[in-house]
């Protein structure tokens, strides 16, 4: 093994691979100096901790005093004052070039793509035919893009349900706040938010609520409109899961958390998006294996235009829906407040 | 349609309908569940591999009661069932070796959405494997995005939301290059599905119609999957991610997730867009560059690294640019290597990760070099598991990537221009370089511990689990570098009904 120079880290190569590794500028260190790994984030650091961490603090800062005409040597050689500056100019006009050249080939590109709605188009095929020609008759959905995302592409879509899911959990992951049993420590976080939410709700806003009284309402109404009917009009799951969504936020706002929390909690959440993703996973399923072995299936068509017709589609529209409102209600709650 | 056929439609559906159940769980059932869910996966797909070899062929399988190009499809052979096997066994042992780890790094009421993560993971592994539809993998390439970005920033600390927040913004780019190009390419050839994308892609080809958007479709997928599984040049997001994140999610996310990528990628040239048009257009030059300097790069950068996650998660950088070198041949026999290099990488880097975390435990907690002296001792199964996965990735006989680096160089002789001299001394440089700093890591494993530092025995005793599936690493290691031939044979049939 290589002997270590003393300076190694300070020599031109290492800055070098720096750059390469990560474009490490000024800013940059100093962004790695304060998240030195010292404890777990987010638990409350025990009084010892926080007495090394005083300790080491002092001895950095006397560190740093000791060093100061070093670094004042340091910090005003050529290349830490023009050198970076130089640096930084050259990183951005190079990633306004690249992206000012990327831009000029797609914008080229599209210049050389087929015409827009002209009939010979390669878009305009046998598929795209058979869509629009049978899909009534085949789903029995009069809407044929519910007909579509719901029956002849359902498994796109239940992946499309799934990343809805899969976001909402990260988000949870990420901004949940929450008390750890384990270490009898409630967060910091938590406490601080609980009293600023203690603060500002409920706000009282009285037209606020005289309007949100008049309008949730109809908007949730509008919005399961739009769910039941999305094989039969424009509307289907996603939409009318947004409308209901946005609905549910609006109450929030206007009445505070303590009201919304008397029917909507974490538990409901994950109860509402467990049932609908496994129940349109569970049906999708049956007709899948059904399809695929032509094995005749107890699901029908029925008549287009009814309410309840389209096979399974009007289901399904029901639990994307459900899982699309949650979502969205979710990602509002997490983001100002931690928890639901 | 016989029952066995119907396997690949349950490897999909099976983790994706208990990913949504497991939410509702607490911790501790949600980690039987996923541990029963993951085992059920790797015997089906064990059976699969099977099944498949007796069959010998590849066959389509109607997702719904409409026929292809209407409808979804999926499509197995021999390639898909031998990748989805070795999936789900990783994902599996690399869940057994790090549960313990998970339980210390996650608050307890996130734990059950890790899981939950994981099986999201596996699904969207599974359908990308099986999928013969370019939307369908790009909707289950956006759920792998999100939960290896969940998985990363789950161990809720500075680091890690530092990196999950730069593996977002450069795996984002990727998507968006990717959706870009799928786009792109429907406008073209009015297809979604696979083989008909191909039979539409030879006629414009032979037509020379619409060659420059073709060409520019092509470069938007090779490079946003190229961000996605950490090629070199894009590989900034690499470091951080791997280095500081829960030993499970470090594996899966270097072993599984940039493999899935790399297997889209595999898919796209030889099944979408065929390998005579992608040779054509010159992309695969572009890839051949950038794997080999990121083969000497990544390896430099390892060297220099004093913290033995970040050395591995370079060295990743290094592997990853010898399955790209592989692919950028634009040959059979240099995909086939690269197909095997995605295993015995995958292999051997998911049990370096977990034995670099059981080795650092057995060393309170530092992942130094300097405290990791003697750790081989402190904790015997991890040390000798760290071993063989260096020994492994050095190149060493009997193990899978000494097969890995001859398949590279045997395919390297069938290329007659200056790219096979410059393969045979790249992977000579490469390896040297591998070997310098794996075997620094060995030989401070087994050396004579600081002097004064005393480390508690009992945080290096991980139990069952984590020995259990580092021994099983280590074997499937062995197996795969002495039944290497068998392996390559399926991959080499694999490919040819790729086509």
């Amino acid at each position: 093994m290589a002997r270590m120079k003393n300076d190694y880290e300070n020599s031109w190569w290492p800055k070098l691979m720096r750059w390469l590794d990560n474009g490490s500028t000024a800013l940059d260190d100093r962004m790695e100096e304060e998240m030195e790994e010292t404890h777990e984030g987010h638990l409350l650091p025990s009084p010892e901790e926080i007495a090394a961490q005083e300790a080491r603090r002092e001895e950095r800062i006397q560190q740093k005093l000791t060093d100061e005409l070093e670094l004042y040597a340091r910090a005003h050689h050529w290349s830490r004052t023009k050198g970076t500056k130089i640096a930084d100019w050259a990183y951005r006009i190079l990633a306004v070039v690249i992206c000012v050249s990327i831009i000029w080939v797609l914008l080229q590109t599209a210049s050389y793509l087929p015409s827009f709605g002209s009939p010979d188009n390669p878009a305009h095929n046998e598929v795209s035919r058979r869509y629009i020609e049978k899909g009534m008759e085949e789903t029995g959905a009069v809407n044929i893009v519910a007909g579509m995302i719901l029956d002849y592409r359902a498994f796109d879509t239940l992946g499309e349900s799934n990343v809805l899911f899969v976001a909402a959990c990260s988000v949870m992951i990420l901004l949940r706040v929450s008390s750890d049993k384990k270490h009898h420590i409630s967060s910091v976080h938590q406490l601080e938010m609980e009293a600023d939410d203690r603060m500002y709700e409920p706000k009282d806003d009285l037209i606020l609520q005289r309007a949100t009284a008049f309008l949730v309402p109809v908007i949730l109404l509008f919005g399961v409109y739009g769910l039941l009917n999305g094989h039969i009009s424009p509307g289907g799951g996603f939409s009318g899961g947004a409308i209901m969504g946005a609905g549910l936020i609006l109450y929030l706002n206007a009445y505070g958390f303590q009201k919304a929390q008397r029917f909507f909690t974490f538990t409901v959440f994950k109860a509402i998006s467990a049932c609908a993703l496994s129940f349109y996973a569970l049906s999708k399923a049956y007709s899948f294996f059904t399809g695929a072995n032509h094995l005749p299936s107890f699901i029908t068509p029925g008549t287009p235009g009814n309410l309840f017709s389209a096979g399974l589609i009007p289901y399904l529209n029901i639990a994307v829906g459900l899982v699309v409102c949650c979502t969205m209600y979710a990602f509002y709650t997490h983001f100002r407040k931690g928890d639901m | 349609m016989e029952l066995w056929q119907s396997i690949p439609f349950a490897c999909i559906l099976l983790p994706l309908g208990s990913a949504a159940v497991t939410s509702v769980m607490n911790k501790r059932w949600s980690r039987y569940w996923t541990m029963f869910v993951l085992s059920c996966l790797v015997i089906l797909c064990a059976i699969f591999v099977f099944k498949m070899q007796a069959f010998s062929g590849s066959y389509t399988y109607m997702m719904g009661h409409y026929s292809a190009p209407w409808g979804n499809e999926i499509r197995a052979g021999m390639l898909e069932a031998v990748t989805a096997l070795f999936f789900s066994l990783i994902m599996l042992l690399s869940l057994m070796g790090g549960m313990k780890k998970i339980e210390e790094h996650l608050l307890s009421d996130k734990q059950s959405l890790y899981y939950v993560m994981l099986l999201l993971l596996s699904a969207a592994l599974m359908a990308q494997v099986y999928t013969n539809d370019l939307f369908t993998a790009y909707v289950f390439l956006e759920i792998m995005t999100l939960a290896a970005g969940a998985l990363i920033s789950a161990r809720n600390r500075g680091r890690t939301l530092v990196a999950s927040t730069r593996y977002m913004v450069m795996n984002l780019l990727g998507s968006g290059m990717f959706l870009l190009g799928i786009t792109l390419l429907y406008d073209l050839s009015g297809h979604l599905l696979m083989s008909n994308i191909k039979e539409a892609v030879a006629i414009l080809a032979a037509d020379g119609k619409y060659q420059m958007p073709l060409t520019v479709v092509i470069a938007l997928m090779s490079i946003g999957l190229g961000i996605k599984s950490a090629l070199f040049p894009f590989h900034t997001w690499v470091p951080d991610a791997y280095g500081y994140s829960t030993p499970t999610s470090a594996a899966v996310l270097s072993s599984l997730v940039s493999k899935g990528y790399i297997f889209m990628l595999v898919k796209i040239y030889w099944r979408v867009l065929g390998v005579d048009v992608i040779r054509s257009t010159g992309i695969l030059d572009v890839l051949f560059v950038f794997a080999m300097v990121g083969m000497i790069m990544g390896s430099l950068s390892a060297i220099r690294q004093n913290d033995v996650r970040r050395m591995i998660a370079f060295s990743s950088v290094a592997q990853i640019g010898y399955i790209f070198m592989g692919l950028g041949m634009g040959t059979e026999a240099g995909a086939a290597a690269a197909m095997f290099h995605v295993f015995a990488h995958a292999i051997s880097k998911a049990a370096l990760f977990l034995a670099a975390g059981g080795l650092a435990d057995a060393s309170g907690n530092n992942k130094q070099f300097r405290h990791l002296r003697g750790s081989g001792f402190r904790s015997p199964i991890a040390g000798i598991a760290f071993t063989i996965g260096a020994l492994s990735m050095v190149g060493f006989p009997f193990l899978c990537g000494f097969t890995s680096k001859l398949n590279f160089a045997t395919a390297a002789m069938e290329l007659d221009d200056i790219r096979m001299l410059l393969v045979l001394a790249v992977l000579t440089v490469s390896t040297f370089l591998n070997t310098v700093y794996f075997l620094k890591t060995v030989i401070t494993l087994y050396r004579k511990p600081l002097a004064g530092v005393q480390y508690s025995r009992e945080k290096g005793q991980r139990g069952f689990c984590f020995h259990t599936s580092l021994v099983l690493f280590s074997v499937v290691n062995i197996a795969l570098g002495l039944f290497s031939q068998t392996v390559m044979d399926f991959i080499t049939r694999g490919l040819s009904y790729f086509g």
